[in-house]
C-alpha cells in the first residue's frame, strides 16, 4: 500500500480508487453495515431514522418551495397560493412540507420521550442528548420562522407575540426585540430575515445531527433493558436487521404522511392563515402551531411577564441538566416502577398542557395549566433526584442475551451490576 | 430510503426473490417521489397561460419597423417595402449559409415576424431603428461578433449558424397578428 | 412488541386528541349543521354544473363586493367550461392594463390569462364602500373559516329575524351561525335572484349550495386529483409495507 492511501477491503476498481482517497465507503459499512447494535431494539428506536429521513424531506420539499416563493409582505400570500393552483405539483410539494413539519415533531417527540423512559440520556450518553436538545431547540427555531413565511393572520400575529416575549428581559430586551424586527414591528424586514434564517437552519441541524450520530457511534446504542452489551452475543450488525426494521418503520411513517397529505392536509393547522395579515384586525383567538402549545401553555400559567418567558424557555432548557438531575444508576424505567409512574404521569401532563395551550386563558384552564407547569418542573427539579436516592430498582436482568433469548430465573447475586461502562 | 437489506448470508432463492420485489417495489416509490419535484421546475401554469401576445400592424408603415416583447424575448415585426422583398427572392440558395427560401419564412409577403435573437450567442441584433446600422445585406447586424442578416432575417456573413427564428404566428385580422 | 407498538399508537392518538379543535373562540361555540356537498369523503369531487351555477351566482351577486384575486378566467376550464366559453365571459370584464407607449393606464377586455377583476382596487376603498367592514376575497374563504363549506353554506342560509332579547348594532343584520351573531353583511341571497343557464330553480338553498360548490372548487382546485392520488400512494405503501415486513421476517427468522 502506497504511503498516504487508505487500506480499502473493497474489491470493486471504482469503488476502492474513491476509498483508498476518500474511505466514505469503508465509513458506511463500519458504521451502517456491520455496526454492532443491540439486538433488543423496540420500534420506538426507529424514530431516530425517521427523523433524519423527514429531515431530508424538509430539505427537499423546502428548496423546490423557495424556487416559487417570493419572501415580501406584498407578494408572500399570493406567490403560496401560486404555488398552489399553478405550479406543477405545488399544492403536493407545499402540503408535504407543511404536513411534514408537523410529522418531524410527532417523531421527535416521540424519539425524546424513548430518551427518557429508557434512560438513553444517562452517562455516557450525556453530550448525545445535549446535542439532541440542541437539535430540538434549532427545530423550534426553524419551525417558528417558517410558519411567518405565508404571511397568514396566524404567521404575523403569531410572529407578533412571541418576538414580544423577548422584551420581558430587562436592560437588553427591547434592543433584541428591535433587532429581530428590524424595524418598529413584524414587517417586511422581518419576513426577509426570517427567510433567510429558515433556509438556514436547517443545514445547521443537518451540522448538528452529524455530531449527534457520531457521539452515538462512540457510545453505541442504548436499549429497552438499559444494561450495556456485553458482547457479540447481545448485539448484531446494523445491516440487514435494522436495515429491514427501519425500513418497515419507514414505510408505516408514509403512510401516516400520507393520510395527513392527501386526506387532511389542514388538520393539523388553522383556518385563520389561509386569511391574509392586516396589522389592523388581530384574530379572537392566537394560537400557535399544536408543537408549541404546551410550550404555550407554560407561558401563559405564569402571570409575571418575565416569569413566563423564562419558565417557557427552561421548559425545554432544563433538558440540558437531566442527566444530572436524575442521578439513579439505573437506565431503563422498566427496573424503576416509581419513576415510571412518575414519567407516565409527565407524559399525561405535557397532553395535557398541549390541550390547554390551544384554549382561552379563562378558569378552569389557567389552574390546569399551573398545576401541569408545577408538575412538569416537579418531576425534573424534585422527584427524579429523589427517586435517584429513594427508589429501589427492581433487579436487573443479566445481559442481553440472557434476557432476550430466555433463560431461568437468574441465580442469586447474578444481576447484573447497574451502569454497565460499555 | 427504503434499502430492504440484500440477505447477508446467501439466502435462499425465496429470499432473493422477496427481497428483489420489495427493492424494485421501492424504487419505483422513489421514482414516482422525484417526478413532482421535476415537474415542478417545468413551466407553472400561469406562465404558460401568457405564451401568447397580439401586435397591431396598422400604426407600422411601409419600411417601418417595431419590436415587440413576447415570452420575455424581442420579435422584430418589420412592414417590408417592394424591394426589400425582391431583394430578398433575389438571393441564390447556394448564397445562404441556412438555405431557405424567403416565401418560406413569410405568410404575406410584406410582414417579415422575426425573433430578434442573434442564433450565434443570443444578442439582440441592430436594424430595428432607422439610425441603426443595417449591416451588408439590409436587414439586421448583430454588434456583438458582427453577424449580417438580410431583408427575410437570413444569416449572409459572421458566425451565426441559423437564420433568425420564425415565432410561430398568425393573422386573426388584416391589421392584427397573434404571436404564439 | 405489541406492548410497545400500542404505546406508540398511544401517544400518536393522544397527539391527535390534543389538536387544536376550531370552536376554541371565547364565548358559546355555535354548533354548524352538517351538510352532504358532492365533494364529501374520501371519493368525493366536485359537480360541475353545481359549481357552474356558482360561479354564475358570484358573478352576478357576490362579485358586485367581494374580490376572488386568486383565480384566474383560465381555470374556469376545470369546470368544464370550453376555451371559447371561458374567452367570452372574460371578455365581458374589463381589466386595467398599461402603461402604455405614452405611460398610461387603459382598460381593455379580459382574456382568459387575466385574474378574475376585483370590484374594488384597494381594501381601503372596498371599506369605504361597505360602511368600514371589509368583503372577504373568496378565492380560499372556505379554507379560511372553521367549519368550511358547511361554515359557508350555514351562513348563506342562516339570516333571520334577531330573537327576542337581542339589540342589533347599526347596520348589522342577525345570523344564526356568524360568530357573535351580528353580520355587517346583509343577506345576499333572494329567492329567483338569478336565471340559472339549466332551468334550475334557483331557491336560495339552491343557490347557497351551488355558490359554496364553487368556492369549495375556487379554495381547493386540486381537491380531485389530490385524493385520487392520496388513493394511489396509500395502495402503493401498504403493499410495500407488507413486502417489507415479510422482508424483515425473513432477515429476522434466525435470530428470534
Amino acid at each position: 500500500m502506497a504511503i498516504g492511501l487508505h487500506e480499502s477491503d473493497f474489491k470493486n476498481p471504482v469503488v476502492r480508487w474513491i476509498d483508498q482517497r476518500l474511505p466514505v465507503f469503508t465509513m458506511m459499512q463500519k458504521e451502517y453495515g456491520t455496526f454492532p447494535t443491540p439486538r433488543n431494539f423496540n420500534y420506538f428506536w426507529n424514530f431516530g431514522a425517521l427523523a433524519m429521513v423527514n429531515l431530508m424531506i424538509m430539505i427537499a420539499t423546502g428548496v423546490f418551495l423557495a424556487m416559487h416563493y417570493a419572501p415580501h409582505t406584498a407578494h408572500a400570500f399570493d406567490s403560496v397560493e401560486r404555488i398552489m393552483r399553478d405550479v406543477n405539483y405545488g399544492w403536493l410539494i407545499r402540503y408535504v412540507h407543511m404536513n411534514g413539519a408537523s410529522m418531524f415533531f410527532i417523531v421527535v417527540f416521540i424519539h425524546i420521550w424513548r430518551g427518557m423512559y429508557y434512560g438513553s440520556y444517562k452517562a455516557p450518553r450525556e453530550l448525545l442528548w445535549m446535542l439532541g436538545v440542541v437539535i430540538f431547540l434549532l427545530m423550534m427555531a426553524t419551525a417558528f420562522m417558517g410558519y411567518v413565511l405565508p404571511w397568514g393572520q396566524m404567521s404575523f400575529w403569531g410572529a407578533t407575540v412571541i418576538t414580544n416575549l423577548f422584551s420581558a428581559f430587562p436592560l437588553v430586551g427591547e434592543w433584541i426585540v428591535s433587532l429581530l424586527w428590524g424595524g418598529f414591528s413584524v414587517d417586511n424586514p422581518t419576513l426577509n430575515r426570517f427567510f433567510s434564517l429558515h433556509y438556514l437552519l436547517p443545514f445547521l441541524i443537518v451540522g448538528v445531527v452529524f455530531l449527534h450520530v457520531v457521539a452515538l457511534h462512540i457510545t453505541g446504542s442504548n436499549n429497552p433493558l438499559g444494561i450495556e452489551p456485553k458482547g457479540p452475543q447481545d448485539t448484531l450488525p446494523f445491516h440487514p436487521y435494522y436495515t429491514a426494521k427501519d425500513s418497515f418503520g419507514l414505510v408505516i411513517y408514509f403512510i401516516v404522511f400520507a393520510g395527513f397529505v392527501f386526506f387532511a392536509p389542514n388538520y393539523l393547522g388553522h383556518p385563520d392563515n389561509y386569511i391574509p395579515a392586516n396589522p389592523l384586525v388581530t384574530p379572537a383567538h392566537i394560537v400557535p402551531e399544536w408543537y408549541f402549545l404546551p410550550f404555550y401553555a407554560i407561558l401563559r400559567a405564569v402571570p409575571n411577564k418575565l416569569g413566563g418567558v423564562l419558565l417557557m424557555f427552561g421548559s425545554v432548557a432544563i433538558l440540558f441538566v437531566l442527566p444530572w438531575l436524575d442521578s439513579s444508576p439505573v437506565r431503563s424505567m422498566r427496573f424503576r416502577p416509581m419513576a415510571r409512574i412518575a414519567f407516565l404521569l409527565w407524559t399525561v401532563c405535557f397532553f395535557v398542557l398541549m390541550y390547554c395551550g390551544a384554549k382561552p386563558p379563562e378558569e378552569p384552564y389557567v389552574i390546569i395549566s399551573r398545576i401541569a407547569t408545577a408538575y412538569y418542573f416537579a418531576y425534573f427539579l424534585v422527584i427524579l433526584p429523589l427517586l435517584a436516592r429513594l427508589e429501589r430498582p427492581l433487579p436487573l436482568p443479566e445481559s442481553i442475551a440472557r434476557a432476550v433469548l430466555g433463560g431461568g430465573p437468574l441465580p442469586a447475586g447474578a444481576a447484573a451490576k447497574p451502569m454497565e461502562k460499555a | 430510503m427504503a434499502d430492504s437489506g440484500e440477505a447477508t448470508a446467501g439466502g435462499t432463492p425465496r429470499r432473493d426473490f422477496l427481497n428483489l420485489v420489495t427493492t424494485a417495489f421501492a424504487a419505483v416509490g422513489v421514482g414516482a417521489v422525484a417526478w413532482p419535484f421535476i415537474a415542478s421546475m417545468q413551466p407553472s401554469r400561469d406562465v404558460l397561460a401568457l405564451a401568447s401576445t397580439e401586435v397591431d400592424l396598422g400604426p407600422i408603415a411601409e419600411g417601418q419597423a417595431v419590436t415587440v416583447m413576447w415570452r420575455g424575448k424581442p420579435v422584430f415585426v418589420r412592414h417590408r417595402t417592394a424591394a426589400e422583398i425582391a431583394a430578398a427572392r433575389a438571393v441564390p440558395p447556394s448564397q445562404l449559409p441556412d438555405p431557405q427560401p424567403d416565401q418560406a419564412r413569410v405568410q404575406r409577403d410584406q410582414w417579415l415576424v422575426v425573433l430578434g435573437v442573434c442564433t450565434h450567442l443570443g444578442c439582440v441584433p441592430l436594424g430595428q431603428k432607422p439610425t441603426d446600422a443595417r449591416g451588408d445585406y439590409g436587414g439586421w447586424f448583430c454588434p456583438c461578433h458582427g453577424s449580417h442578416y438580410d431583408t427575410s432575417g437570413r444569416i449572409r456573413k459572421g458566425p451565426a449558424p441559423r437564420n433568425l427564428v420564425i415565432p410561430q404566428y398568425a393573422f386573426i385580422s388584416d391589421t392584427k397578428i397573434r404571436i404564439g | 412488541m405489541f406492548r410497545t407498538k400500542l404505546k406508540a399508537f398511544a401517544v400518536l392518538g393522544g397527539l391527535l386528541a390534543a389538536a387544536p379543535s376550531p370552536a376554541g373562540a371565547a364565548g358559546e361555540a355555535i354548533a354548524i349543521p352538517d351538510t352532504r356537498f358532492s365533494f364529501d369523503g374520501v371519493f368525493g369531487t366536485f359537480d360541475h354544473a353545481s359549481a357552474q351555477r356558482g360561479f354564475q351566482v358570484y358573478k352576478e351577486v357576490c362579485s358586485a363586493c367581494h374580490a376572488m384575486r386568486q383565480l384566474s378566467y383560465r381555470n374556469l376550464q376545470e369546470l368544464g367550461l370550453s376555451e371559447q366559453q371561458v374567452a367570452a365571459i372574460a371578455a365581458q370584464f374589463q381589466v386595467m392594463d398599461g402603461p402604455n407607449d405614452e405611460g398610461q393606464m387603459f382598460e381593455r377586455p379580459a382574456r382568459p390569462s387575466d385574474r378574475f377583476r376585483s370590484p374594488f382596487p384597494n381594501q381601503q376603498a372596498a371599506r369605504a364602500a361597505n360602511n368600514g367592514a371589509y368583503p372577504p376575497d373568496l378565492s380560499v374563504i372556505v379554507k379560511a373559516r372553521p367549519g368550511g363549506a358547511d361554515y359557508i353554506y350555514a351562513l348563506l342560509t342562516g339570516y333571520a329575524d334577531p330573537p327576542p332579547g337581542v339589540t342589533m348594532m347599526d347596520g348589522m343584520n342577525y345570523n344564526r351561525y356568524f360568530p357573535g351573531h351580528q353580520i355587517a353583511m346583509p343577506a345576499p341571497l333572494n329567492p329567483d335572484q338569478v336565471q340559472y343557464a339549466d332551468g334550475t330553480p334557483a331557491t336560495v338553498e339552491q343557490m347557497a349550495r351551488d355558490v359554496t360548490t364553487f368556492l369549495a372548487w375556487a379554495a381547493e382546485p386540486e381537491l380531485e386529483q389530490r385524493r385520487a392520488m392520496g388513493v394511489k400512494v396509500i395502495l402503493f405503501l401498504t403493499i410495500l409495507a407488507g413486502l417489507a415486513y415479510a422482508v424483515k421476517r425473513k432477515v429476522w427468522a434466525d435470530v428470534h
